[in-house]
C-alpha cells in the first residue's frame, strides 16, 4: 500500500467513527430531546407540528396531587434505600474482596441477582414473600402494600450497584496503605474511617448514585409493592397515561430528567464518575 | 528508644517454614540490618516485629514489654514502607501528624513536632503539600519523618531506598545513617543490597531460607564467615572443592594440595578464597603458604581493579582481584602465572560443593 494510501484509509476510519459516534449519540438523544420539546407543546392532544409553546403543563403538574406525592416518596424512598444500601453493601464488598470463604463466589452472585432478575419476576416474587409472611403470622405483620415493605424491596435494587462499584474501588487500593496507619496507632475501625474510606469514596458515591437512580425510576417491581393510595412517581405516571395523553407526562419526565442529570452533575463535581465506571 | 529483643520467633505456613527459631538483641541506639536474598525471611521477621504478622512461636519484646499478642496499632514502632504508602489524600504535613494525633497530642504540640520532624528530613518548606507531588526522595523523607515524629521505641526501614536511583540512593544511606546516630535511634533495616547493608549498620544479620545464619559486624561477616552461604553472601569468593585430609591440608578435586588451619574434622570440604586476598605475579611466590602455576584463562577489566579467573588444573580454578597500578603486573589471557595466598585466608567449609571450582556466588 502507498503512503498516500494509507492516509486516506485513516482519514475514512476517523470520519466514520465519528458518524457512528454521532449517530448512536444522536440517537441515545432524540427521546430526551423530543419529550423536552413536547413538553412546551400548547395543545392538550400532542400532534406534530405544534400550535404553540407554554409552560402550562409545568404548572399543572404542581396542582397534580398524585405526582407531588408520588415525586416526594419516591425521593424518600430513593434516599433512605440508597442509606440502608449503602450500610449494607460496604460492608458486604469490604468482605467479598479481602477474605476468601467457601461460598464466596455463591454470596457475590447473590448480591448481584436484583440486577441480573427482570423487575416483574422480582416484584411477583416479593409479593407473594409478602402474602405469605402475612399467613405465617396470621395477619400480625403488615407488610404487605406497607412502604416498610415496599423499601425494602428498593433495598434489594440499590445493592448490587454499590456491591459491584465499591469492589471496583478496593481493588484498585493499596492495602500498605492500612498497615501504615496502623503502625502509626490506629486501631481497625479508626482505619477504616481515616484512611480506607476516602480511598474508596469515588466508588461509594458512584455507587449510592446510581442506586438512587435505579431505585427512583423503579417501576415493574415498586408496581407490585405499593399499597393503595401510596404510588411513587413512575406509577403516578403510568396511572395518569391511562386516562389521557396530554404534554403534562413529558414535563413530569423533564422534571425528573433535570433531577436526576443535576445529582450527577453535583455529584461529578466532588467524584469523577468516569474514573470509577 | 528502646532495646529490642526477639526470642526464637518463627512463622511456619503449613509445612513451609518462613522465619524459623529467629533470636536476635538489639541494643539500644543499635543499627541492625537483616541482609538475605528474597525469601529468606527478613520481611517476615520485620512484620513480626511490626505486628502485621503473627508468630506461630518465639517472642517480640521492645524494652520492658512483651508485645507479641499485642496489634500493630499498640506497639509503637515506626516502620517506613518500601513503597513509602503516604496517604495520597492527606497532606505532607498532616501525613507526618497522623501519629501524634492517634496518639491524643495536644494540637499545638503536635504542630511543633511535625515541624520539627519535617526540618529534620529537610521538607520544612513542603508540608502542604500532597504526597503526588513531591519527587521519590522527597516521598521517601516524608516517610521517614511520618515514622520518627511520634517518637517511636523502635525505627524499622523495609528496604527503604530501592525505589531510589542509584545516586540518590549513596545520599540517603549516609543521611539516614546519621540521623539514626544522632537521635539514637533502635533501628532495625530490611534489605537485599550487601553495599547498602555493610555501609549502614552497627552489626548485620544473614539470613537465608527462614534462618539466621550468621550475626556480627561488617568485619566478623567478611573476615570470619560462618559458613559457605555467608562466604558467597557477603563480599564475593571463589570456591574450590575437595577433601579435607588434615586440619592443616586440604587436597583439591584437581589433586593439588592446600595449606589451611581448620578445627574442621578431615572429610570432603571446600575451600573459600576471598579474590582479592589471591597474589598474582610472573614468577614463584616463595613466601606464601599457598603458590601455585596456573593459567589466565578469562581478563575482567573493571576500572580501578581486574579480575583474573587462573586456571590451576582441569578441575581448580581460582579468581584474583588485583588493583590496576601503571607499574603493576597485568597478565593476558594464556599467560602463564603463579597464584599465591596465606593458610589464614583459606576458609574451609564442610562438604563439597556440587558446583566446585568456578562456582561464584554473588548476590544482585
Amino acid at each position: 500500500m502507498t503512503a498516500v494510501g494509507s492516509i486516506d484509509t485513516r482519514a475514512i476510519g476517523r470520519w466514520a467513527l465519528i458518524g457512528v459516534a454521532g449517530l448512536t449519540l444522536f440517537y441515545i438523544l432524540l427521546p430526551l430531546l423530543s419529550i423536552t420539546w413536547l413538553s412546551f407543546y400548547s395543545q392538550e392532544i400532542p400532534s406534530f407540528p405544534p400550535e404553540g409553546y407554554t409552560f402550562r403543563w409545568y404548572f399543572s403538574i404542581l396542582s397534580n396531587d398524585r405526582f407531588v406525592d408520588g415525586l416526594l416518596l419516591s425521593i424518600q424512598l430513593g434516599v433512605s434505600a440508597t442509606a440502608i444500601g449503602l450500610a449494607v453493601s460496604v460492608p458486604a464488598a469490604l468482605c467479598l474482596s479481602r477474605f476468601r470463604f467457601p461460598g464466596r463466589e455463591a454470596l457475590n452472585n447473590v448480591l448481584l441477582l436484583p440486577l441480573m432478575v427482570p423487575g416483574v419476576v422480582l416484584g411477583t416474587a416479593l409479593y407473594v414473600f409478602h402474602v405469605e409472611a402475612e399467613i405465617a403470622t396470621g395477619g400480625e405483620l403488615h407488610i404487605l402494600g406497607s412502604t416498610l415493605g415496599l423499601l425494602s424491596g428498593h433495598v434489594l435494587v440499590v445493592i448490587p450497584w454499590v456491591v459491584r462499584l465499591v469492589m471496583a474501588s478496593l481493588a484498585g487500593f493499596d492495602r500498605t496503605l492500612e498497615e501504615a496507619a496502623q503502625n502509626l496507632g490506629a486501631d481497625r475501625w479508626t482505619t477504616f474511617r481515616r484512611i480506607t474510606l476516602p480511598g474508596i469514596l469515588p466508588g461509594v458515591v458512584a455507587g449510592a448514585m446510581f442506586g438512587f437512580v435505579a431505585s427512583f425510576g423503579n417501576l415493574e417491581m415498586s408496581l407490585f409493592l405499593v399499597g393503595p393510595g401510596r404510588t411513587t412517581l413512575p406509577i403516578a405516571i403510568l396511572q395518569y397515561l391511562e386516562w389521557k395523553i396530554d404534554p403534562s407526562i413529558a414535563a413530569v419526565s423533564v422534571v425528573q430528567i433535570v433531577l436526576i442529570g443535576a445529582a450527577m452533575l453535583v455529584t461529578d463535581r466532588f467524584v469523577k464518575i468516569s474514573r470509577v465506571v | 528508644m528502646a532495646r529490642l529483643e526477639l526470642k526464637q520467633l518463627s512463622k511456619r505456613y503449613g509445612d513451609f517454614f518462613a522465619a524459623r527459631d529467629v533470636t536476635l538483641d538489639v541494643a539500644d541506639g543499635e543499627f541492625l540490618v537483616l541482609l538475605g536474598p528474597s525469601g529468606c525471611g527478613k520481611t517476615t521477621t520485620l512484620r513480626m516485629i511490626a505486628g502485621f504478622v503473627e508468630p506461630t512461636a518465639g517472642s517480640v519484646q521492645i524494652g520492658e514489654n512483651d508485645v507479641t499478642r499485642l496489634p500493630a496499632w499498640k506497639r509503637n514502632t515506626g516502620l517506613v514502607f518500601q513503597s513509602y504508602a503516604l496517604f495520597p489524600h492527606l497532606t505532607v504535613a498532616q501525613n507526618v501528624a497522623f501519629g501524634l494525633e492517634m496518639r491524643k497530642v495536644p494540637k499545638a504540640e503536635a504542630d511543633r513536632q511535625v515541624a520539627g520532624a519535617l526540618e529534620l528530613v529537610r521538607l520544612g518548606h513542603l508540608g502542604e503539600r500532597l504526597p503526588r507531588q513531591l519527587s521519590g526522595g522527597q516521598q521517601q523523607r516524608v516517610a521517614l519523618a511520618r515514622a520518627l515524629a511520634f517518637r517511636p521505641d523502635v525505627l524499622l526501614l523495609d528496604e527503604p531506598l530501592s525505589n531510589l536511583d542509584a545516586k540518590l540512593r549513596q545520599e540517603v544511606r549516609i543521611e539516614i545513617r546519621k540521623l539514626q546516630q544522632s537521635l539514637n535511634l533502635t533501628t532495625v533495616m530490611v534489605t537485599h543490597d550487601q553495599e547498602e547493608a555493610l555501609t549502614m549498620a552497627d552489626r548485620l544479620v544473614v539470613m537465608s531460607e527462614g534462618s539466621v545464619m550468621q550475626v556480627g559486624s561488617q568485619r566478623d561477616l567478611y573476615e570470619r564467615p560462618a559458613d559457605r552461604f555467608v562466604a558467597g553472601f557477603v563480599g564475593r569468593s571463589s570456591f574450590v572443592s575437595g577433601t579435607l585430609e588434615t586440619p592443616q591440608l586440604f587436597r583439591t578435586a584437581g589433586g593439588i594440595p592446600v595449606a589451611c588451619n581448620t578445627k574442621l574434622m578431615p572429610g570432603p570440604a571446600t575451600v573459600a578464597l576471598r579474590p582479592e586476598r589471591v597474589t598474582v605475579a610472573p614468577a614463584a611466590l616463595s613466601d606464601m603458604d599457598n603458590d601455585f602455576p596456573g593459567e589466565v584463562e578469562f581478563v575482567s577489566y573493571l576500572g580501578g581493579l581486574i579480575d583474573l579467573h587462573v586456571r590451576l588444573s582441569p578441575k581448580d580454578l581460582v579468581i584474583a582481584q588485583i588493583p590496576n597500578r601503571e607499574d603493576g603486573f597485568m597478565p593476558a589471557v594464556g599467560e602463564k602465572v603463579h597464584v599465591g595466598w596465606t593458610a589464614a585466608t583459606t576458609a574451609v567449609f564442610p562438604g563439597a560443593g556440587d558446583d566446585a571450582g568456578s562456582d561464584e556466588l554473588q548476590p544482585d
